[in-house]
């Protein structure tokens, strides 16, 4: 027990030592839960949008307006042919093309029809997909508003609609916020921790120190404690700085109990600095060490549910996704911030990062050789 | 009785199979003071972390203090002091962190054994709460010699102590070592410094993983069989080139201002040469008879 106190004595003393780590251990996740949120926003604004208007007619120019007076899109051009703004959309000046064709007032009113060429730059997948369904509804609704003025004497004639109404639940006016802020959060805790731990054994590999503690009685387990135990107390300060972040800047509490929250992340803590302890007990170098926690931290943000949603993803990925630690706890913090889950539906949870943190950490423990 | 025992110790790196110890036996008797002398890739740093139990041996057994290095390495770590070719105490730690941490990873405290590092930790004491890393080369291996010694060792490895050290420390650092031999320590140091060799009680000459001899450093310089001379002439370059092309050389090599030569013909005079030499152009020549030193004995070893 001495041994393992005076460890962790060297340890707290050797982190404390090194201002500009410390300094970023703090700073970086307040810095970036302050930035991502803000820039990781799924709705697409300022989509760039060029008209081809061959009618110039009234109901032109009122669909016209109708539709850049919403945030969404922006009018950056206004051209006489189709070429001409397909020339804007390889010049990646315009996301959207819209032509109206010649005539589209009178066929509207006389044949109560008329179609709308839309044409959409799709290099970037999401603004594509999410333009065109912006576009497509505010015509919709520009349609059925005229539909209704042009029918409005003929009370005869009713129109028939299905009138939906969404009520979104956990999130009433669906903000983006409140969705990424625990995910963010979650993936920072993942990066300090995973990275901190990965580090630490390979840089006394490298400094040599190692060779001096390798030659001292010093169990194994107990190197690896002393290792784990400071880097865990660091993770839970980032978790507390990021929600307070959290409830600061973007006003956000968690339903769920806090206590809830942190018995998680204490686990996963475990979980993810026995899988750095991990990798640093197989490289040699810094360098090796921090790519292969890099190849790993990749694939647990994007596989994680942070961005996509795992259902979503095809069968290979959502096993993939299973030995993923960073997919639980996104999930979790998700489930215990916007839902209030409580212990009894975290159970699964729980169970299995805990064996994440065990197997995980038995492993570094006998995977440490002292004797090479 | 022997401190230390290698028996056909044998160990052979990577996929080549390149030899990096091969087939090395000797003893240590207890309270010795044993040299391992060789130049660099000798092997030596190898036998090292095999006696101090952190890498295993291909072939062959060894004990220290009775206990075998691949079965009994735990009661190894806790009586050996092990000091590193490479300085590996925490560059971040203050000097007084650094011995104190080392007590405590040995179950022990730096007041419990003062009295062996006294004399060392005094001469470094003045910079305790400074950072081992900004100390100067002779005060870091003074001090990682404190924390190997914090537990009071029954036998001492010193990898290179005194490598990358200024000469004055380097006397210091084996006056210190005699010292220490005094408290029944059992000390076993390599060096490539050939002066440093005859201040052991017994010398390993090694040379690519083999041993070649194993004597006191005056046996070994006794031995010598040859008549040893020191030439000395106007250009350096030349007179190596003619004395190896000399007939009546057996062995000529440069050390230091002069070359140093042993001849097959005993009845060589001084004349004789020096006439050869004048011959090829060379003048201010200096011929006189020298003494063996542990360096001569190795270049010989090697040439044998």
């Amino acid at each position: 027990m001495r041994t393992i106190k005076f460890l962790l004595f060297k340890e707290f003393k050797q982190i404390f030592r090194n201002r500009a780590i410390l300094a970023l251990i703090m700073v970086m996740p307040v810095v970036q839960l302050i930035i991502l949120p803000l820039a990781a926003d799924y709705e697409v604004k300022n989509i760039n949008l060029s008209v081809v208007d061959h009618d110039h007619s009234t109901y032109s120019q009122k669909l016209i307006s109708t539709i850049t007076a919403t945030p969404y899109f922006k009018l950056t051009g206004y051209n006489k042919s189709y070429d001409e703004a397909f020339r804007l959309i390889e010049l990646d000046k315009a996301d959207l093309v819209l032509e109206i064709p010649q005539g589209f007032e009178r066929n509207l009113v006389r044949e109560n029809q008329q179609e709308l060429f839309v044409a959409v730059n799709a290099i970037n997948g999401t603004k594509a997909n999410l333009g065109g369904a912006y576009l497509n509804t505010i015509i919709q609704i520009f349609n059925s508003d005229i539909r209704v003025k042009l029918l409005e004497h003929e009370e005869s004639n009713q129109t028939q609609n299905i009138d939906v109404t969404v009520s979104n639940w956990f999130n009433p006016y669906m903000n983006y916020h409140v969705f990424m802020v625990p995910g963010i959060l979650a993936v920072l805790v993942t990066m300090i921790g995973g990275f901190l731990s990965a580090l630490n054994i390979v840089k006394e590999k490298e400094v040599g120190t190692i060779e001096q503690i390798n030659v001292t009685p010093i169990k194994k387990s107990h190197f690896i404690i002393g290792k784990l135990i400071p880097f865990w107390v660091l993770g839970n300060v980032v978790f507390t700085l990021g929600l307070l972040v959290s409830w600061l800047v973007y006003g956000i509490t968690p339903v769920g109990s806090l206590l809830v929250l942190y018995v998680f992340v204490s686990v996963f803590l475990l979980a993810i600095l026995g899988f750095g302890l991990l990798v640093s007990t197989f490289c040699d170098t810094q360098q090796q060490a921090m790519f292969i926690m890099f190849f790993f931290v990749m694939i647990f943000i994007l596989m994680g549910g942070l961005f996509t949603p795992i259902e979503s993803m095809p069968g290979w990925a959502q096993t993939v996704t299973k030995f993923n630690p960073a997919s639980y706890l996104i999930e979790t913090m998700r489930m215990v911030i916007l839902k209030g889950s409580g212990f009894k539906d975290l159970l699964r949870n729980i169970g299995i990062i805990a064996i994440f943190a065990i197997v995980l950490n038995l492993w570094a423990v006998l995977n440490y050789r002292k004797t090479s | 009785m022997q401190s230390v025992v290698l028996n056909n110790i044998k160990k052979v790196y990577g996929k080549d199979q390149k030899i990096a110890v091969d087939n090395v036996s000797f003893d240590v008797n207890q309270g010795e003071l044993f040299g391992l002398i060789g130049p660099d890739g000798a092997g030596k740093t190898s036998i090292f972390r095999m006696l101090t139990t952190v890498l295993l041996p291909d072939g062959g057994s060894a004990t220290v203090e009775g206990f075998d290095i691949v079965k009994d390495y735990k009661k190894i770590r806790n009586i050996v002091g092990y000091m590193p070719g490479k300085f590996s105490l925490y560059q971040d730690l203050t000097v007084a962190e650094n011995l104190h941490f080392f007590a405590t990873v040995f179950e022990t405290t730096v007041e419990e054994n003062y009295d062996l590092i006294k004399d060392i930790y005094i001469q470094i004491e003045k910079f305790k709460n400074r950072r081992a890393g900004k100390l100067s080369g002779g005060m870091k291996q003074k001090l990682a010699l404190c924390c190997a010694l914090i537990h009071k060792p029954a036998v001492l490895f010193l990898d290179e102590p005194t490598t990358g050290v200024d000469p004055v420390s380097r006397r210091e650092f084996w006056e210190m070592l005699k010292r220490l031999q005094e408290q029944k320590i059992t000390i076993i140091v390599s060096t490539p410094y050939m002066d440093e060799a005859k201040l052991c009680d017994r010398i390993a000459l090694m040379q690519e993983g083999k041993i070649l001899s194993i004597e006191t450093p005056e046996n070994i310089v006794e031995s010598y069989p040859d008549k040893l001379y020191a030439i000395k002439a106007n250009n350096m370059h030349a007179l190596l080139k003619n004395m190896a092309a000399y007939e009546k050389t057996l062995n000529s090599y440069a050390f230091g201002e002069y070359a140093h030569a042993s001849f097959t013909d005993v009845a060589l005079t001084e004349n004789e040469l020096t006439e050869y030499l004048k011959g090829h152009g060379l003048s201010d020549i200096e011929i006189k008879k020298t003494e063996v030193t542990i360096e001569d004995c190795f270049i010989k070893l090697l040439k044998s």
